[in-house]
Formats: structure tokens, sequence, C-alpha cells
């Protein structure tokens, strides 16, 4: 779980033993994080995970308990969070209600006492990167919240820092705007090549934004690794379940072996777990879950080899481009993702096959990958 | 609107843009009763609620408008025969209360200097304390906000003597200044949690970002929480002004006779037991006194309105 990957590359943010808690409520415990520099690193998980908690430990406005924290080899531990060199967007956007966004954008550098003529040119840069020059008059009572959000963005950007840090800044938006700005952050991060972390609950923002992503879980960092890795070897069930949609499939039983081959028996059904890459070897009668997620489970016409089994469908979800089906196997209801085109009457008997080189064995104890 | 549930009438569709036929049926504006019993019922009880609080109101004025010779009628309701505005004019200016014979004119002065102060130290240390324990938690800061809300239900009859001495010893008692220590202290527990509720209330983010920003301690709360906080200081000045300058305990306790205050004046003229009782000056000695708060009520209480309604916090 820990993830000491010093001396890879010059790290900009780096975290060590971070460990903080609220009275006898333990948020976050010896938590070690390295990210590199122009690196953009997604904090994922569900609320109360702590990931919002470590950003702002980060961002000098929580003080951790115990360890450090360095931004560019430079121990900030105890320092303000202005001098850290960081820019921050809030969730809530935060903007000063009373001035316009142009006082908004200066409000840092005006306190700083930056020369008036920077200051006109970092707002005009900023304004410029952003397209939000003909608002710069404007009160953000005036502005809707995609433009909100890009002046909180812009806020961060005239401050000139290495690192920014995004707290759910898209939760407030609108299915529409929030992956319109999506784009716009991670061609933001192109431009710029800044150190970004990014908190959020929201897998596909994580999935698509992220160098890394970080999957943590009350505190603990679970899985740190590139999104494909992330998708296609979580490192236990946790991930397994938190990261996709629809959901990845679970099969509980245990494994066994059929004519020296390894296979997976769940309610006296074998699969043949040929093609799966185990990182231990596969001992007969160890309790474990198998994952497999709807893509990966192959269908009549799809199916290219393998083992080869009959299922019944219980339930069909057209969704437009996809269709989801439940299929019942061996005791179990799996859902299958196909294309939209194929409709299939409930009830009828198909052929399924898994593709084994794209599943998951968890141990039933530890929820570990095998 | 689902179709099942209009008229099962078949007819075109809701959506030829000139030719729309409209079905039988409401359409257009909804019908009001003005009359309705509802509306009978509760406009009555307010009424009855308003002229029940307006009485008295009425019986001050007109009698503070008649001449003595008339009050001696009796007829309490009958608006002025013969308006005059002399009792008003003995009230502010000729009324004697002890050795002074100026009126309440000395008192509302002495009023004037006692309010104004102390709202204004009131409220700039509560503003600030209560900006302090909802932004900046400091180790302590539940326990001092607790002790200080539980000195808003100490008795003030159980301080006085204690302050007296105290402010004996600080050789300010008898002077404006040891009461207007004293109406600033004992503003302090309400007003701090009025304005610490109020600062928990805005959003912590835009704490957390202005520090990003750089700005202290003083910065933010001039720069960024005194802008958005005009509600909040109009209500405390409200209360501030009405309530001391309401104030009989601390005044009469704490003041000589030439830094009374206005109520502690009235109180002497209506009270005086020699000599004929002036009706009609006593009514406008007490119009006089309340009318300070009255427009206090007026003013700000539509500049509140309006700050709320400007939607200064959202953001």
């Amino acid at each position: 779980m820990l993830n000491n990957v010093s001396a890879r590359t010059q790290s900009s943010v780096s975290i060590r033993d971070l460990s903080l808690s609220f009275g006898s409520v333990k948020v976050l415990e010896n938590l070690n994080l390295d990210i590199h520099d122009g690196e953009f690193l997604v904090l994922l998980g569900s609320s109360g995970c702590g990931k919002s908690t470590l950003l702002n430990c980060i961002a000098g406005l929580l003080e951790p308990t115990e360890g450090q924290i360095f931004i560019k080899d430079k121990n900030v531990t105890w320092e303000e969070p202005k001098d850290r060199g960081i820019g921050m967007v809030f969730q809530s956007y935060a903007l000063y209600p009373q001035m316009t966004v142009e006082k908004n954008l200066s409000f840092g550098l005006r306190v700083a006492k930056i020369p008036k003529a920077e200051i006109d040119r970092r707002v005009a840069r900023a304004s410029g990167i952003l397209q939000i020059e003909p608002l710069l008059k404007r009160k953000p009572s005036e502005l809707s919240g995609g433009q909100r959000q890009r002046v909180a963005i812009g806020r961060a950007l005239v401050r000139d820092v290495d690192v920014f840090l995004f707290d759910e800044p898209l939760s407030n938006l609108d299915a529409k705007l929030r992956s319109e700005l999506r784009v716009e952050i991670k061609r933001l991060h192109q431009a710029l090549k800044n150190t970004m972390i990014y908190v959020t609950h929201d897998q596909i923002e994580a999935l698509t934004l992220a160098d890394r992503i970080a999957i943590m879980k009350s505190g603990v960092i679970q899985q740190l690794d590139d999104p494909v890795t992330i998708y296609n070897k979580p490192k236990n069930r946790f991930v397994a379940a938190f990261i996709g949609s629809p959901a990845m499939n679970f099969l509980t039983g245990e494994l066994a072996e059929e004519g020296g081959r390894a296979v997976f028996r769940t309610n006296g059904v074998s699969f043949s777990l040929d093609g799966y890459d185990a990182s231990e070897p596969l001992k007969p009668g160890r309790k474990v879950t198998l994952g497999v997620r709807p893509e990966h489970i192959k269908v009549d016409g799809d199916i290219t080899g393998g083992e080869v089994h009959e299922a019944i469908v219980d339930i069909e979800e057209p969704m437009g481009a996809d269709n989801l089906l439940w299929l019942k196997h061996a005791g179990h209801v799996m859902s299958v993702r196909i294309g939209g085109a194929r409709r299939y009457a409930v009830g009828a008997k198909v052929r399924l096959a898994f593709d084994m080189t794209m599943a998951s064995l968890f141990d039933a104890e530890t929820e570990e990958r095998i | 609107m689902d179709k099942s549930l209009t008229t099962p009438v078949s007819g075109p569709a809701i959506s030829g843009p000139a030719g729309s036929r409209l079905q039988t049926g409401p359409q257009g504006k909804r019908p009001r009763k003005v009359l309705s019993s509802r509306n009978i019922i509760v406009y009555g009880a307010l009424g009855l609620a308003a002229i029940y609080y307006l009485i008295p109101l009425y019986v001050m004025v007109v009698t503070s408008l008649k001449g003595m010779p008339e009050i001696r009628l009796g007829n309490i309701f009958s608006p002025p025969m013969e308006i005059t505005f002399e009792p008003w004019v003995k009230a502010w200016a000729e009324a004697c209360t002890g050795l002074n014979c100026d009126g309440l004119s000395r008192g509302f002065w002495n009023s004037v200097r006692i309010t104004v102060p102390s709202v204004i130290v009131s409220i700039a240390i509560a503003s600030v304390n209560g900006y302090a324990l909802a932004n900046w938690r400091f180790k302590g800061s539940e326990i001092f906000f607790t002790i200080l809300i539980v000195g808003a239900f100490i008795p003030y009859q159980v301080m006085i003597y204690p302050i007296v001495i105290v402010l004996r010893e600080l050789g300010l008692y008898g002077s404006l200044y040891g009461l207007i220590l004293v109406h600033s202290i004992f503003g302090m527990p309400i007003q701090t949690l009025l304005f610490r509720n109020y600062f928990v209330s805005l959003p912590e983010e835009l704490f957390k970002a202005a520090r990003i920003d750089g700005a202290g301690f003083w910065q933010i709360y001039f720069r960024i929480m005194l802008p958005m906080s005009l509600p909040i200081f109009v209500v405390s000045m409200i209360l501030q002004t009405t309530g001391i300058w309401n104030d009989f305990l601390f005044g009469v306790v704490f003041t000589r006779p030439d830094t009374y205050p206005m109520t502690v004046q009235l109180n002497n003229i209506v009270n005086s037991v020699q000599g004929v009782k002036e009706y009609n000056v006593n009514m406008a000695a007490t119009l006089l006194t309340g009318a300070v708060p009255l427009i206090v009520y007026f003013v700000s209480g539509r500049l509140f309105v309006r700050g709320i309604a400007a939607g200064a916090v959202k953001g």
C-alpha cells in the first residue's frame, strides 16, 4: 500500500508518514505519497475516506498530527498556505462575492503587494488562457456555475505556482458542463505542465484526467497506479469494486485442479483459469473471489475461443451505445456488456466465455489480488 | 402534463402555434377569492392584534396634544379639540427632574453619548470575537465560547454590586465612561454568539481561499468577512441600540443625576410626586424617549431586509 518510489523522477510533492487525527478519530494514518513533477494525480475515494483532508494538509489548511510534507524539496510542514507555492480550486468556487472577477483574480497578488503592472500582466494572461476576459468587470453572482469555476481556476493560475490543488472542482456543475470543464482542465494541464493534485469521487473524472490515481479508503491509499493498471489489475477487491461502471461481477468460490490445470469452481461449475496472470501459485482449495468486468465476458458471436458456458438471460438493460445483459449461470447473476444493437429476449439461452487474461482473482479472506 | 389525466376528448394536440384550440374547462389566470373564510379569520385576527397594540399609542398621542383642562374632562379616547404642542415643548425643555429644569433634552444627549460609543465598541469587539471563534479555532476555543454563553444567562442584578466596586476602583463610577464600559461588556455574550453563528454560516471555503491567497487575520476580516456581513451588523446594531437606549437599571445605578440617561429622567418626570400630574407632558416625554428605538427599527429594518435580499452571501 505504501508507494515509496523515491528517486524515480524529481518529485514535486512528497508526503512522509503523514497522520492526522481529530481527537480520537484517525483520518489519515502513516500516509506516504510521492507526486512527480508535472504529474496529474487524482485522489479518488468515497466521501469520508480522507482525500479532501489530505489535500487540505498539502495546502496547509489543516495541521498534520505527525509526518512531513515536502513541496519542491522544501519542507513545508509548518509553512503558511501562501508560502507553499500552491494554488487551490474549491468545489463551491469560493469566489469573494463582493469583488469583481478582476478583483477576485488579483486579490492574492494585491495582498502580496505585487506591482500593479505585474498584476495586470498576470490577470491578463490567466483570463486569456481561460477565456474569461469579457467577464472581468462582473460580480460572481452575475456568472453561471461554469464561469465561476473558470474564475476560481484563474485565481489559482495568477499565483504562478508549481502545484495546483483541486478539491472536487466539478461536483457542483451539471453533467454537461462537467464534461466540458473536464476536457478544459486536461487541456490546461497539457499546456501548463504543472503538478496537479485533484480530489474527486467521480471515477470517470479520475480515469480521464489522471496520470496516476490514488484510491483511498479510510485514510489509507489502497492503490496508486496509472488508470489502465487500476482498471485492469486492481490490487484488491475494494479497488475492483470501486472502479468501473457498470460494476465488476464478483463470483465467490474456490480454486481447484482439473486435469493438471487450475480452475475456479463455484456451485459445482468450473471455470478454466487458463491465461490468468497470477502473482502466486494457485493452490487448490483456497477460497477466492473471481472478478470479471462486464466487457470481459464474451457472448455468442464474440467468442473467439476458450471455455464456453451456457447461461440464461435474466434481464436486459439497453443503454444506447451499449446493452447490458444480466445472465444467470452457476447460481450467480452477472452483467455482460454487448453492443447496443444486439438484443436478447428474457429467458433466452446464450453462450458465454470469460476472458481470463482480463479477470481478477482475490483471496476471499484478505481480499488481496492473487 | 400527463395526457391520461386531462379530458379524454379527442382533439388536436396542444402543439400548433396558431391554430391551437383551447379545450373547455379551466384556463387562463386562476381566480382568487378575496373573502374566503380563511382570509377573514387571518386578517381579522391580525387586525384585532394590531388594534390592541395600537390603542395605547393612540391614547398617548392624543393625550399629549391636549391641554390639561381638556384632559380633566376624562374622555381619553376622544381626539383633541384644540391641538397644542405645549406639552411636547415642556417635556423636552422645561420639565423638572430633581434640581434641573431643562426637561428631557439633557437626558437625551446623555443617552446619545452613552449609546453611540457603547454600540460601536461592543459591535467592534463582538464581531472580531465571533470571527475568531468561527474561523480561527484555537485550543480551548469551544470552552471559551461556552463560558461566554453562560455569561448571557447570569441575571444582571447579581453583578451590580461587584461592578460598582470595580468601577469605583477604576475611578469610573458615576461617569458616562463607566456606563459605556458596562454596556459594552454586557453586550458581549449575545453579540459574540450572533456574530459567531453568522460567520460559521458563511462558506468555509471562502476563508480557506483567502488564506491560500495569503491574507492574514485582519485582512480576511476587513476585506472578505466585513463586506459580506452587512445584514448581521444591522441586526446587531438594532439589538444593541434599542437595548442600551431602553436600559434603566444600569443607568440608574452607575450614573449621577447630571449624567442620567433619558430613561431614568423620564421616570423621574413621570413619577414625581409633587404638584399636579401633567398627563400630557408625561405622554409627550414617553413618546420622545421611545422615538429613538422606533426610528432605528423603521430606518434600519428596511436596510436589513435589503441586505438579505441582495444575496450578498451567496457566492
